[in-house]
């Protein structure tokens, strides 16, 4: 799946729930689908540390493409993670870095992902970022 | 004791008639800032509208009535506090400002390699890391006085940290983040035993009741005017008139200054002298009307009702199994901080969020406190006169609600 389909195709499941409620119960059952990061990488050294959550994120190359694996001490903000591994984990690098990132705000969860909210979530996203631009530069 | 018209005092506060997510709008945050009455608001509008005009400088009528309104701001507020004279009452632009004050004026003055300062496990971030710079410019100790696990200051403890080398204590009055009162006037009187001078932070106790400086006794008292009903951007540095005499200005330029010439400035007098640049005048007017306001409703009725739903609002969380209030002195204000669980605090405010209920998540900027109970951080629920027991029943529902999603 592209990294456009990836996005619409989350747009889509998000799409029936108009409650709250319903988006963060589908958010915490996402958390548990999360490829969660292989506990001796949850170290110190790929922690993201945000003021209300804390974020794991590992990421290697398979092939020609980016894996990436995280985790968090809080449910939903691993639920959103476990999007953003959803959408960017198995595309190459180029893919990650020329494609927007639109489906988080369709999906009503930007404020998630604001600079506001210290929870990990937007410094995981710059590092995911970091770690394709790294690749990219390496091949 | 009259009973309070709570209907009628909410109708006061314009920003509390509204909804969030569809759900009429829950405010339990009162303890990072309160909501302003309409007097607050209708005051600020009126000077900008009609009365701006800077102060102390200008000889035109608008710059005459406003100068003099700002010094009237300074009468009440020194009323308000019972304070000794004007002149110890500093305007600056909230708590943190003017304990930064103090760090640096104090220990500019007193402080010098070796001295010794003594801070308390339940302080706020903003009295631990001027003390804690003001340690490494002048090669001073920081010294910390614990805590038993109800989160009350341990006193045998801080006898034992006085010493001959001790130059000030700075602890607070009410611990934001746990809501337990400090017995301040025996850690002053301790203090003062030998001449050791004490700064309260309060930030979270000058909301909840009469403060009385002559009374308390206290070297320096601080707070926020926005945390008691007032405006943004204004708060209170008292200090006895002695010390900020002896203290040399923190910043400088404007009204502070006497005379100038390129070899030497003189200092203008207090209050003055500590008063750099324009001084936020419509902030320290606004202030008086807040102040007005609550003594109005009355110190003594807002703490009674605030007790009550403090008591109301403990028996009802206790009642959610798996909830744990840290902070469990018998003196309190109306605050409660607690986990619920093992759900992260993060989770639980996004979802009570939803529900129309503001609440903090997190260490509220109190990381050793939280690190002195092993955790994360708590969800904290702060109550104020203008809150219902009605809606504290929405918080216990909402946390069975959390409850259940998260386990």
């Amino acid at each position: 799946m592209t990294l456009k389909e990836q996005q619409d195709e989350i747009i889509e499941e998000f799409s029936v729930f108009d409650d709250w409620m319903d988006k963060y119960n589908y958010l915490i059952e996402l958390s548990k689908d999360l490829s969660v990061i292989d506990s001796k990488y949850k170290t110190q050294e790929y922690l993201i540390e945000g003021c209300q959550s804390k974020v794991w994120l590992f990421a290697e190359m398979e092939g020609d493409v980016v894996k990436y694996s995280a985790d968090s001490d809080a449910i939903i903000t691993k639920g959103i993670a476990a999007l953003l591994v959803r959408v960017l984990s198995g595309q190459k690098p180029a893919d990650i870095l020329n494609n927007e990132l639109y489906f988080i705000d369709k999906i009503g969860l930007q404020q998630n992902l604001s600079p506001t909210r210290s929870n990990g979530l937007l410094a995981m996203l710059k590092q995911m970022k970091l770690y394709a631009m790294a690749y990219n530069a390496s091949r | 004791m009259i009973s309070l018209d709570i209907q009628k005092i909410r109708n006061d506060f314009p920003i509390l008639n509204q909804q969030v997510y569809n759900k009429p709008l829950i405010y339990f945050d009162n303890g990072a800032t309160t909501q302003k009455p309409q007097v607050v608001i209708d005051e600020e509008l009126k000077i900008y509208s009609h009365e701006n005009s800077n102060i102390h400088r200008g000889v035109h009528y608008l710059s005459e009535q406003l100068t003099q309104r700002y010094e009237d701001a300074r009468k009440t507020v020194r009323k308000f506090i019972n304070a000794k004279h004007d002149h110890e009452v500093i305007f600056t632009s909230g708590t943190t400002e003017s304990i930064n004050t103090i760090a640096f004026s104090f220990g500019e003055k007193y402080i010098s390699e070796g001295d010794e300062i003594i801070i308390s496990t339940v302080e706020h971030h903003a009295n631990i890391v001027p003390w804690q710079m003001l340690c490494e410019r002048k090669k001073a100790i920081l010294k910390v006085i614990p805590i038993n696990d109800k989160g009350e200051l341990l006193l045998d403890e801080y006898q034992k940290l006085i010493s001959p080398k001790t130059k000030i204590v700075a602890v607070n009055q009410v611990s934001n983040a746990l809501g337990t009162v400090n017995n301040v006037k025996k850690l002053i009187d301790i203090a003062h035993q030998q001449n050791i001078p004490v700064l309260i932070d309060g930030a979270q106790s000058i909301q909840h009741g009469n403060i009385d400086m002559q009374e308390l006794d206290c070297d320096f008292f601080v707070f926020s005017g926005h945390k008691i009903y007032g405006p943004n951007g204004i708060g209170v540095l008292y200090g006895k008139e002695k010390l900020l005499n002896e203290m040399p200005p923190f910043m400088t330029g404007g009204e502070m200054i006497k005379k100038v010439t390129f070899e030497k400035t003189t200092f203008n007098e207090l209050p003055f002298k500590f008063e750099a640049g324009t001084p936020n005048y419509v902030g320290a007017i606004g202030l008086v009307a807040a102040i007005n306001y609550i003594q109005n409703i009355g110190l003594g009725n807002i703490a009674t009702y605030e007790k009550e739903l403090l008591d109301y609002a403990t028996k009802k969380l206790e009642s959610i199994d798996g909830l744990k209030i840290i902070g469990t002195s018998q003196k309190k204000v109306s605050v409660i901080s607690f986990v619920l669980d093992n759900i992260h605090h993060y989770d639980a405010g996004m979802v009570i969020d939803k529900m129309g209920i503001a609440v903090r998540t997190g260490h509220h900027c109190a990381e050793p406190l939280m690190n002195r109970f092993s955790i994360e951080g708590t969800i904290r629920a702060s109550f104020s006169f203008y809150n219902t027991k009605e809606e504290i029943d929405k918080l216990h529902e909402a946390l069975l609600t959390v409850k259940q999603m998260f386990s």
